[in-house]
């Protein structure tokens, strides 16, 4: 059996463990026994993209630690993913160490969720259920640095009960950009009320995209704006089930479409 | 003719003021918009489009590992066709060579082709210090120098201007000039371009000396290349006795076939159009036809400090096509005046600093932070620059200059060491993330909840209000995904409890 390790992400892992769950309940669902390393932190990517290469040195190397012996690595971001593969080969040269730079080249492949799913899986339908309306934002890294192409969207029109409206001007970037919506504030905020604009537009409810960073940005604002329009990762619904009727005949979770693995909402814990 | 991008501030600053221009926003929205759409048509009925771009990023790689030779021969093959070459080393000598030879003719007039090296170089300027009035014939250009503006695009440097701004100001300033706009001018585009055909007309007729720039220079035969839309090229590169192009030295090709691949990726990218209208090509002097003194200046400043660099040097293989500007989020906001620089957009934001080199001054240093690295400026480029790429490159060489000049580390310094340090030990990132969400657990009974249930913080002070002054900010989960897992053996025990 092959040895698949959750890269969660650090964003995730401290702001946004729901998805980490969610993903490990649609790997599951499928089979796949994924393992979640938990020496893993952080990929370097917010310390590369803003010019500290030294500092990111042991985090790359901490990375490989702690997926050294898996033979797949699977991440529900498609910027993180960019990052272990486009990134860490430029920081492994920095360090002058021909040691990183071999571990790097050797180190496991990184997959975006979609990418896994389609590709190595072979799936599009994971048996999810989700009746709402949605529109799908591909995330710039996901889109252009890994090229993941449609198959977030075959996904999502795979999932039962999902309608999938088309967001215009999809493919432009939502202004998030990493230390950019802080170092460039109002131009990030003048990106993201553009793409929030063609959200609303789509009489969505749900934004949906890849990678949740980009979804904190543009879901900060619509949340701000009083939209009504919710943002979820891909995963979170994915991981969506018709609902668990229990005995009491109601739905398992109170609210919203059941999930194999009890999800808990946000504020009440 | 006192434009000057000197003093622009850093571009956070400059873009600020930039967005807050209502006319500016939707003058750039709609301008690139439109030349987006022309050029996306236009590419996609290419269906060898990439095997166009890799031809193009071979020819311009083979030059730069070439250069020296390739310059040798070109200044051979146009010594043989009848033109004098000259070396400038930075803008100060290229100058200095153009007004020394419009001084010879006893010109106080030269007429331009839109050129970006003599934009560079501020050429203009020095002719002018010199008693010399520097004419701009592309219709853009003319704009700009009417207008006492700065270019903000390096296609059309009056994109930021739309056609009501631009009659106003050819009633205001053509007069001035030359030959004045007639009284009844309207906005109609026809009209506008009549009113610039009549007052260059005149200047063209009566010009000694032109001066040029040259998209392509071709080392085997002596040929330079200018493509252009509106025959004021063909005008200045024929009718004068005297012809001056000034050369950035990475415009040089190998052979005359390489046009063949650079006139195809070239207005396709920029103009959006199959082919340009026109395309002038001479090789030094033809005897009793067109120009009889024939000079080209080569010009380095600071090319070759960017050739140095194996991951800048791309850059240099850029044609100044402008396809990268059109379809960056950010220039489409900010337009190019707030870039500082005659090289506005994401190609400026890349060679700029490295011709300006970085550590110096804050503006330049800003620069390549200019970018949310969405990457659709590599997408598009004709000779695959990997703008993103070279970004990240160059925000390294700020943090590093800056880490060499620096006592006292910045703030920023601190917080990515923090960072690093946090995040190099599972055990540390483990503690952090326990500390978060105890704040996270303060933080929800403070906040409110987004749609779907998420408790998030609205406006918050001190430095987090860039962030949250428009955003609402998430809060950190009470319980990380790493407590979860090792909680409830990566929910396996959770499931149970559930049954």
């Amino acid at each position: 059996m092959t040895r698949v390790g959750l890269m969660v992400t650090c964003i995730n892992d401290a702001l946004f463990p729901d998805t980490g769950k969610a993903v490990v309940t649609v790997l599951r669902r499928l089979g796949v026994d994924v393992e979640f390393p938990a020496a893993q932190t952080c990929c370097g990517q917010p310390m590369v993209n803003t010019g500290y290469l030294d500092e990111a040195v042991p985090l790359v190397r901490n990375h490989l630690d702690a997926f050294a012996g898996y033979e797949a690595v699977i991440a529900p971001s498609g910027s993180c993913a960019g990052s272990v593969r486009h990134q860490h080969g430029l920081v492994a040269q920095r360090s002058g160490d021909p040691g990183l730079v071999r571990a790097v080249a050797d180190a496991p492949p990184v997959y975006e969720l979609s990418e896994y799913l389609v590709d190595v899986l072979g799936t599009e339908d994971v048996g999810a259920y989700f009746p709402h309306r949605v529109t799908y934002h591909p995330t710039c890294h996901s889109l252009r640095m890994l090229g993941v192409g449609d198959r977030p969207t075959r996904l999502l029109r795979a999932v039962r009960g999902l309608t999938l409206a088309e967001l215009p001007g999809a493919a432009e970037c939502c202004g998030f950009g990493g230390t950019f919506a802080v170092k460039n504030a109002e131009t990030s905020i003048a990106m993201g009320n553009d793409k929030a604009r063609h959200v609303r537009g789509t009489g969505a409810e749900v934004l949906v995209a890849g990678d949740n960073s980009c979804l904190m940005h543009v879901g900060g604002l619509l949340s701000r704006q009083r939209s009504g329009v919710r943002v979820m990762h891909l995963a979170e619904v994915l991981a969506q089930t018709e609902p668990v009727v229990s005995a009491d005949g109601r739905a398992a979770d109170g609210r919203s479409p059941g999930t194999d693995l009890p999800q808990e909402q946000g504020a009440g814990r | 003719m006192s434009g000057t991008f000197l003093g622009t501030p850093a571009f956070p600053t400059a873009a600020k003021a930039a967005l807050e221009d209502s006319q500016l926003r939707r003058n750039l929205a709609h301008a690139t918009g439109t030349i987006r759409t022309k050029r996306a048509k236009v590419v996609g009925e290419v269906d060898e489009w990439e095997q166009l771009r890799l031809a193009g990023e071979a020819i311009k790689n083979r030059v730069l590992r070439h250069l020296p030779d390739y310059l040798e021969q070109l200044e051979r093959s146009l010594t043989a066709a009848g033109a004098t070459v000259h070396w400038a080393r930075d803008a100060a000598e290229a100058n200095a060579i153009v007004v020394d030879i419009a001084r010879r003719h006893a010109t106080d007039e030269v007429v331009k082709v839109k050129s970006m090296a003599t934009q560079e170089i501020d050429l203009n300027g020095a002719l002018e210090a010199a008693g010399i009035r520097a004419w701009e014939t592309d219709l853009a250009e003319l704009i700009v120098q009417l207008g006492d503006d700065l270019p903000s695009h390096i296609l059309v440097p009056a994109i930021h201007r739309n056609r009501a701004e631009i009659r106003e100001i050819f009633l205001r300033e053509m007069g001035r000039a030359g030959r004045p706009a007639p009284a009844d001018l309207t906005d109609e585009p026809a009209r506008l371009a009549a009113a610039a055909r009549a007052h260059l007309r005149e200047k063209f007729l009566r010009a000694k000396v032109a001066v040029s720039g040259a998209n392509f220079a071709v080392a085997e035969t002596g040929t330079l290349a200018v493509v252009e839309s509106e025959g004021n090229g063909r005008m200045c590169l024929t009718l004068p006795e005297v012809l001056v192009s000034v050369v950035g030295i990475e415009k040089v090709l190998p052979t005359y076939q390489d046009l063949d691949v650079m006139l195809q990726l070239l207005p396709r990218s920029s103009t959006g159009e199959r082919m340009n209208p026109y395309t002038s090509t001479w090789t030094g002097v033809t005897p009793g036809d067109g120009p009889q003194e024939v000079h080209v200046v080569l010009l380095d400043n600071g090319r070759t400090d960017v050739l140095a660099d194996p991951t800048g040097r791309q850059a240099l293989r850029c044609i100044r096509c402008s396809a990268c500007l059109n379809v960056c989020p950010v220039y489409e906001r900010t337009g190019g005046h707030a870039y500082g620089s005659v090289y506005p957009g994401p190609i400026g934001a890349i060679l700029t600093p490295q011709l300006r080199g970085v550590g110096h001054d804050p503006q330049t240093d800003s620069l390549p932070y200019a970018s949310s690295l969405c990457g659709a400026c590599f997408e598009v480029c004709p000779v695959r620059i990997d703008i993103p790429e070279v970004l990240v490159h160059l925000r390294s060489q700020v943090v590093d200059a800056h880490k060499r000049e620096r006592r006292v580390p910045s703030v920023q310094d601190l917080a990515m060491k923090a960072a690093s340090w946090a995040f190099a030990a599972p055990s540390r990132t483990a503690a952090a993330e326990r500390a978060a969400g105890l704040g996270g657990r303060l933080a929800a009974k403070l906040g409110r909840t987004a749609p779907g249930g998420r408790p998030v913080l609205g406006a918050v002070p001190g430095p987090a209000g860039a962030w949250s002054d428009s955003r609402d900010v998430p809060v950190p989960a009470p319980e990380s995904f790493r407590q979860w897992w090792a909680r409830t053996d990566g929910g396996r025990r959770e499931q149970e409890e559930s049954r």
